[in-house]
């Protein structure tokens, strides 16, 4: 028995990481609340892990470089939640609101 | 086809419809708990998804890191700035949405197009299958030696980052009206432990 399915195409993974990836743009540009806006950047993060693990599985199956890739975007993943949610504590103990469009301190 | 194969079909179905449904309504339900729990759903597949490309230790990595670490973070900053607050209406939101969502279906077409029509080198070399943990932590430890260990710094400059920056009591008034910010939104108002803690210690001394 083959150790990787020869029947999912490596087309279906990477169209539905695709999708994944546009609703999270998608959300990443209309979210009013700030939380939303930081998961939507947790799903193009995983849409992006997908690609790899998928990349990873089916055409470098020997050397599986994508799955070191992707504990990488793992790490660097947790830190910016960490970091992000520091970042909106912050800015909702000043502002007092987490609505994205109130952020405008650096618009020209 | 066998068993075998049909199951897995079956799985990366159910997988990319729960995937889909909770990705979608990360996005767009209006509550943001509904919103939270529903990402955890997401991570979930995701895992599942990798556990069919036979990648055990990344799919147990994605349960213990986002599931377990960033979806909770991410639910105590709900809680924690959970104010009901009446968002204001702007003009032209629906227009903005419409328009973004035509932006990103061309991109997702665009995507789409790239997807099929390139002609991928599959079916590549045989996969691992289970022995993808130890290559792993052989590439960890010889060729990716480096970026391992700047992972290492980097987690601890978010780690530090992360309680500089969320320190309740850095910022004792508002950056840019320069009034005294609500302190009390984050916690009830309460008297300061350092006071009572420093009371208690001149008591303690006095008996002694």
């Amino acid at each position: 028995m083959p150790a990787t399915s020869i029947d999912i195409p490596l087309q279906a993974y990477l169209v539905l990481a695709a999708i994944l990836f546009c609703t999270g743009v998608w959300g990443l540009i209309n979210s009013r609340n700030a939380v939303r806006v930081l998961m939507s950047i947790e799903l193009m993060l995983n849409a992006v892990n997908i690609n790899l693990m998928a990349f990873s599985s089916y055409i470098d199956g020997q050397q599986i470089r994508g799955q070191v890739f992707a504990i990488f975007v793992i790490t660097v993943a947790a830190a910016e939640a960490a970091v992000g949610l520091a970042i909106l504590l912050s800015l909702y103990r000043n502002r007092e609101t987490v609505d994205m469009e109130r952020f405008n301190l650096l618009r020209w | 086809m066998t068993i075998a194969s049909v199951t897995q079909l079956v799985c990366f179905i159910a997988l990319s419809l729960t995937l889909v449904l909770g990705a979608l309504g990360v996005v767009l339900l209006p509550n943001i708990v509904y919103s939270a729990f529903l990402l955890a759903g997401v991570f979930l597949s995701v895992a599942g998804l990798y556990l069919l490309l036979n990648a055990s230790f990344v799919a147990a990595a994605q349960v213990l890191v986002y599931v377990g670490a960033v979806n909770v973070l991410i639910l105590f900053a709900i809680m924690l700035v959970n104010k009901k607050e009446a968002m204001a209406e702007i003009p032209g939101l629906l227009l903005r949405r419409v328009l973004s969502g035509g932006v990103c279906l061309g991109l997702f077409l665009l995507i789409l197009r790239v997807d099929l029509t390139t002609p991928w080198a599959v079916p590549g070399p045989t996969p691992l299958g289970d022995d993808s943990t130890v290559l792993i932590g052989i590439h960890l430890f010889s060729d990716y030696l480096l970026p391992f260990e700047l992972a290492s710094v980097l987690l601890l400059m978010a780690m530090i980052g992360a309680i500089v920056l969320a320190r309740r009591d850095v910022f004792s008034s508002d950056v840019i009206t320069g009034e005294a910010a609500d302190q009390g939104l984050i916690e009830k108002e309460r008297t300061p432990l350092l006071l009572e803690s420093t009371a208690g210690e001149t008591t303690l001394l006095e008996k002694v």
